[in-house]
């Protein structure tokens, strides 16, 4: 990608600085009829963002009739305990099952992935070695290989060493991110200063000890840019965890919440439960984004500015 | 210091190793497996083939069949129809949205970023089942308000199901693209906004002269992401299948492929789909980027 000839801003130890937000740079000189259009056309948009989350936090309090018989723009008959309750209980308690499996996997792979693609950028920003570049190049192309491409693969490889249908089928794959490793790397050469590193060594310290004690804390912004990207990567997955897995307990939402679907027609009890459903996992992770939307930010600044 | 360096190298390569060993695990061998599978066929022996089956080298006929396959091909039409459409109009939005916000008071804007951004949270099924009743006659509260003013789109047939896609996925990832774009907005230097205006540039001319040229590298590296997603495209067609007529077994590529594997058994013929689905993603992007590089080189 053509690096743009873009001066950043930099902080005295050569880290990035964010620029304060709320300074207002930008619509001093428009007229108040202008400031109208946009904000007018910024809230069409908040309207179009929002109406699906709207529809289901409406339909998430009706049973399957009223879903069907009442408008999705108001509540009727409103039941959300006993819609909660009826996801919850029905099949013994198997949604919950799911949720818990997601979290394992988005969780535990997001961590190890993050731990991994640190390692992995540090040593390719911070050492000189023969093969540096090329390892670089494989890793980057890796980004611009389609997943969905390397599950089916996976699938058949899985199946050779019995790995299919078990935890380790979707968290092995979840633990490889080489976006990671990209932006690891960026940010370990901008901010790590070699200065830091060479005195260090001259203190005695070891190279394991100098990216633990060191490395790894400077980077703490990067990491937790990689580790919200590979989590929710993996929490909204859903054709490799498809491909690997048969045994409902393994399930995570998105398949479990797509085999309760498939058999709403049949059993019509189940609409009602896979809104309910839907809406359990859907809310928190929305709430998550909006909270920690700006360490999204950070991390995008390093990838798409030095990109 | 050859001592030194030694020890460095070897602290790189113990630093690299885990991941290295994991990427080519999920990565390389996968490919190298899905290639090796693409140029092989299952031949069975003895009368009537009842002698058991062994792999053998099949050459290219793997690729053969499936580009003989007229319902694969027209998936891949499809999909390029499909992109040729929704790349531009995702990225036009992610940067529209990321310009208005641009000139929107501190407050608001925090409101309305995080309005755009929050189905980026959302995973791709369950925004497709969400946007399913949407478009479902009898539990879309819009197709009812649309009834009233007696107008009675039918969003889940054959000619408009592929838009009906087209705005979950846009759903799903224009505010995370605006968020990449407005990342780049605010790595530009404000002093170049007051030299803008004392020459007395307005706005709309500060946006099209100054930021719209400046915010190219997230334009480019949007833009690649969303070609390599549009090529995948899978849950979302698969979860409409059960309430849209329009979709059939084999609507996307991916969708081709994994029906190839799951309902036929014929691992070989997916591989080649796969296989070729890689090949298209990797030569689109890059083409995409030697495009913009060459233009880029040439303004500079």
């Amino acid at each position: 990608m053509s690096a743009p000839s873009l001066a950043r801003p930099r902080s005295k130890d050569g880290g990035p600085v964010r620029q304060p937000r709320s300074r207002r740079r930008r619509g001093d000189d428009s007229t108040p009829a202008s400031r109208v259009t946009v904000v007018g056309l910024c809230a069409v948009a908040a309207v179009y963002f929002l109406l699906p989350v709207y529809w289901l936090i409406v339909a998430s309090t009706k049973s399957t009739a009223q879903l069907f018989g009442s408008s999705g723009l108001w509540l009727s008959r409103p039941q959300w305990f006993a819609n909660m309750r009826h996801v919850f209980s029905y099949d013994h308690g198997i949604y919950l099952r799911w949720v818990v499996n997601s979290l394992v996997y988005a969780g535990a792979g997001a961590a190890v992935a993050t731990l991994l693609s640190a390692m992995a950028g540090y040593a390719l920003a911070k050492y000189h070695f023969r093969g540096r570049e090329a390892v670089f190049n494989v890793v980057l192309g890796g980004v611009l290989i389609p997943g969905t491409a390397l599950a089916l693969p996976l699938y058949l490889l899985a199946a050779k060493v019995s790995l299919v249908n078990s935890y380790w089928a979707v968290l092995i794959p979840s633990v490889v991110s080489p976006f990671g490793v990209y932006l690891c790397r960026i940010y370990a050469e901008a901010s790590v200063p070699d200065e830091l590193i060479e005195s260090a060594r001259i203190d005695g310290a070891g190279e394991a000890r100098i990216f633990r004690t060191v490395a790894l804390r400077i980077m703490t912004p990067a990491l937790v840019t990689v580790f919200l990207f590979q989590f929710v990567g993996i929490w909204n997955n859903y054709f490799l965890p498809l491909v690997m897995l048969s045994n409902p307990k393994l399930y995570p939402i998105t398949l479990g919440l797509t085999s309760w679907q498939s058999f709403q027609d049949r059993q019509p009890e189940l609409y009602q439960l896979v809104v309910g459903g839907a809406f359990v996992s859907v809310l928190p992770l929305m709430a998550a984004m909006v909270v920690l939307q700006r360490f999204w930010r950070t991390g995008l600044t390093q990838g798409s500015v030095k990109g | 210091m050859a001592a030194v360096h030694r020890r460095t190298t070897r602290a790189a390569w113990g630093f690299l190793t885990p991941f290295l060993v994991l990427f080519a695990a999920t990565f390389l061998l996968p490919i190298g497996y899905a290639i090796y599978e693409s140029l092989h066929k299952n031949s069975l022996s003895g009368p009537l083939g009842l002698g058991g089956s062994h792999t053998v080298f099949a050459g290219l006929s793997n690729y053969s069949r499936a580009l003989g396959d007229a319902a694969f091909l027209a998936s891949v039409r499809r999909v390029l129809l499909y992109a040729v459409v929704q790349v531009p109009v995702m990225i036009l939005l992610a940067v529209a949205l990321a310009l208005l916000l641009d000139t929107v008071s501190a407050r608001a804007v925090r409101f309305f970023r995080a309005t755009y951004f929050m189905p980026y949270g959302v995973p791709g099924v369950i925004a497709s089942i969400l946007w399913g009743f949407l478009y479902t006659p009898g539990t879309s509260p819009v197709l009812a308000l649309a009834g009233h003013a007696g107008l009675h789109p039918d969003l889940l047939g054959g000619g408009s199901v592929l838009w009906s896609i087209a705005n979950i996925v846009t759903w799903e990832f224009a505010g995370y693209n605006m968020l990449v774009v407005t990342a780049q907005l605010q790595a530009i230097p404000g002093d170049l906004y007051e030299a803008a205006r004392t020459d007395g540039a307005s706005a709309w001319q500060i946006a099209r002269r100054v930021k719209l040229p400046l915010l190219r590298p997230a334009i480019v590296l949007t833009t690649v992401f969303t070609i390599i997603g549009t090529l995948q495209l899978f849950a979302e067609p698969l979860i409409l299948k059960p309430v849209s007529t329009g979709i059939s077994n084999d609507y996307t590529p991916n969708l081709s492929a994994y029906n190839s594997a799951f309902a036929n058994n014929d691992y070989y013929l997916a591989s080649a789909k796969a296989v070729l689905l890689a090949v298209a993603a990797f030569v689109l992007s890059f083409g995409f980027l030697r495009l913009v590089g060459r233009r880029g080189g040439a303004s500079r």
